[in-house]
């Protein structure tokens, strides 16, 4: 699971019946900073797991995240087994359910290898965009003055640039290839971020805790990475997974276009690009990786949708 | 502003006056600062496309002498493309040549990138605005429907278009649409902007194809565009109307919210009158807005719906030089789609400031 804390109960009341373990859950006096951090986290998973549509797409994630990481295992063929006698098999096909391509190759197996390049491709955008971003945010919130002015002006103008033409652009200049794709779509995601760790900066920075804390003579620097960083953070995860949903589906356009992953790599993208040759004869080969994109984006969406109930019900509806 | 209000010896000015005053140096300075805004990020925009420019990894002197050019002949040649200058200065000759129009060369047609942009821009345009006459028409009062019944089942439809719009590629759901509506039901032309037979019947005086044959009364090649653009401009449309009926659903879900829509019910006036004229007046304003923004969503989200639907517009152009390396075609299609871009974007906002009274 992707919260081991909120869905797995701690060590040791695990030992007991379940529902005292519960209890001791949502206890409402808790003995100690972790029952009640457990407790907490366990009333938000609840609350969570409460929207299937929530739970449907964390599925869909969960089975993402297998696929990637044992999908030698599970993969019935090499993905970049060329086997022409067997071209262009529909789906249903014995030992071929997703059916093949024009050159033999099984779908449903480079589906499964093809996940790892989606899903390396959006987290590294996120561990590359966030840090930024947080960094680039909380100063101007936190320094405010002319420093707040000269950040938030060159966030201002890198957000009103066309994201996608401009990750073309790049691509383009840079060269086709992952690390390329993944730096083209950083380059154009990290404003946002940067916009909404401030707005979260300038909520707490005059807050009477932080008053406190400087009295007590935390530094500038403890008081933006203890005190300002951890208070973005449940804002930047919400808005970084509904980013996932875009990201997936710009690494999917680069690909389409031939400039993400190179071939024969099982990139999706790719791979419905490739389909469109073959479109009106075999339909499987260009729906299927479409749909695979489909459901990955889908899921980073209600799997965001879903979160942002949970830790910021300001915008619920 | 009023020189005769500032002149000595005139009367002091009445306190009304000199509100008005201070009202137009207020005026005058947020319209600077929106000049200002607009200048600063069309820079940005200049500067990364010159980057952009400067770290291809191919040479741009080889490109020009071939790769055995003697070394003189390789610093001849570098000179007359002024890359042996200080950057600064570079960027600012960039700059002068982008602003006088001149984008450069393209490799791939050897005509000027301005001379293929303006061919092939009105075909974007048309696709675009086509697209986002169907996200308003269709978009809009689906939201509005929403918002009034909330949770129910035009609700649940509503959302589900809006979350699919999210989720799904532009360019498969195209190639989905002409397997369905073009291979397979026969209801739409195929690829292209009108068939060859009727390419060039009518004078191009608007650019949009739709338009010019309407003005030439040829109803034969105004319907042939027209099956040919529905198909693009209903797949583009579609993410404006997910877009548009999403916005205007949350809107209207918050106005419902308001004391006023409760009085409104309380002393009787009809549902139908409290929905639309009511809340949905008190909408307008950033639904104009978002109407903005997401037409240049739509400018942007073309580039890929052209490939897949062989549409003869700036995307296709931009992609076929992308694939080509013709780096000049590429960064003049940027900087155009780029400036439109951010042209909407800005002038959404000042819309909204000058039609919003709060905000005035």
């Amino acid at each position: 699971m992707r919260r081991p804390a909120a869905s797995t109960p701690p060590a040791d009341p695990s030992a007991n019946p379940p529902r005292r373990c519960r209890d001791w859950l949502l206890s409402d006096a808790p003995a100690s900073r972790v029952q009640a951090a457990l407790g907490y986290a366990y009333r938000r998973w609840t609350r969570f797991a409460s929207n299937p549509l929530s739970m449907f797409g964390l599925a869909i994630l969960v089975l993402l995240v297998i696929a990637a990481a044992l999908g030698p295992l599970f993969a019935p063929h090499d993905p970049l087994q060329q086997v022409l006698p067997d071209r262009l098999l529909p789906p249903g096909s014995p030992s071929h359910w997703l059916g093949t391509d024009q050159l033999g190759r099984d779908i449903l197996s480079r589906l499964i290898y093809g996940s790892r390049l989606t899903l390396s491709i959006a987290v590294l955008v996120v561990v590359v965009v966030v840090p930024i971003g947080l960094l680039i945010g909380t100063t101007a919130g936190f320094f405010g003055g002319w420093v707040d002015v000269f950040l938030m002006r060159i966030t201002d103008v890198a957000l009103a640039f066309p994201k996608i033409v401009l990750a073309l652009a790049f691509a383009a200049a840079l060269g086709p290839g992952v690390i390329n794709a993944v730096i083209a779509i950083s380059i154009t995601a990290w404003p946002a971020y940067a916009r909404l760790a401030r707005a979260e900066t300038l909520r707490y920075v005059h807050a009477d805790f932080i008053h406190a804390a400087r009295l007590q003579g935390a530094s500038r620097m403890r008081l933006l990475l203890r005190y300002i960083v951890p208070l973005c953070a449940s804002s930047v995860i919400v808005r970084a997974t509904l980013d996932m949903a875009g990201i997936v589906l710009t690494v999917a356009g680069l690909g389409f276009l031939g400039l993400g992953a190179q071939p024969p790599s099982p990139e999706w993208g790719f791979m419905v690009a490739s389909g469109r040759n073959v479109l009106l004869d075999a339909w499987w080969v260009a729906t299927v990786p479409g749909i695979a994109i489909l459901l990955v984006s889908l899921a980073f969406n209600l799997l965001g949708d879903g979160l942002r109930d949970v830790f910021d019900p300001r915008h619920g509806d | 502003m009023t020189p005769d209000a500032t002149t000595p010896g005139a009367p002091p000015p009445a306190p009304d006056a000199r509100h008005a005053a201070a009202r137009r140096v207020r005026v005058v300075l947020l319209v600077l600062r929106w000049l200002l805004t607009l200048a600063l990020t069309l820079a940005g925009l200049l500067l990364v496309t010159f980057v952009i420019g400067r770290k291809v990894p191919i040479d741009p002197v080889l490109a020009v002498v071939g790769d055995r050019a003697s070394a003189s002949a390789y610093a001849a040649a570098r000179a007359q493309l002024g890359l042996d200058r200080p950057l600064a200065l570079q960027f600012l000759l960039y700059a002068r040549d982008v602003l006088h129009g001149n984008l450069g060369m393209s490799l791939l047609t050897s005509n000027p990138v301005i001379d293929d942009i303006r061919r092939v821009f009105p075909a974007t345009l048309e696709l675009a605005t086509l697209s986002t006459l169907i996200g308003v028409l269709v978009g809009v009062p689906l939201g509005v429907v929403a918002a009034a019944r909330h949770n129910r089942w035009i609700d649940h439809v509503a959302r589900f278009v809006g979350l699919i719009g999210n989720s799904v590629p532009v360019f498969w759901l195209g190639m989905m649409g002409l397997l369905l509506f073009y291979a397979k039901l026969h209801w739409v032309s195929g690829p292209g902007r009108i068939d060859p037979l009727f390419d060039g019947m009518v004078d191009a005086r608007t650019g949009s194809l739709l338009i010019d044959s309407l003005i030439a009364r040829e109803w034969e090649v105004f319907f042939n565009a027209l099956s040919h653009i529905a198909l693009p401009a209903a797949i583009l449309g579609y993410y404006s109307v997910a877009y548009l009926s999403r916005m205007t659903r949350s809107f209207m879900l918050d106005q419902l919210n308001h004391e006023y829509i409760t009085t409104a019910r309380a002393k009787g006036v009809p549902e139908r009158r409290v929905i639309w004229v009511h809340a949905f007046g008190n909408i307008a304003v950033p639904l104009l807005t978002v109407i903005a923004l997401s037409y240049s969503y739509l400018l942007e989200g073309s580039v890929l719906t052209e490939i897949v639907f062989a549409w003869p517009g700036i995307g296709s152009y931009l992609t076929g030089a992308l694939l080509n390396a013709d780096m000049n075609a590429v960064l003049g299609s940027t900087l155009v789609i780029g400036a439109t871009f951010i042209a909407l974007n800005l002038l959404t906002d000042a819309l909204y400031r000058v039609l919003d009274p709060r905000v005035r």
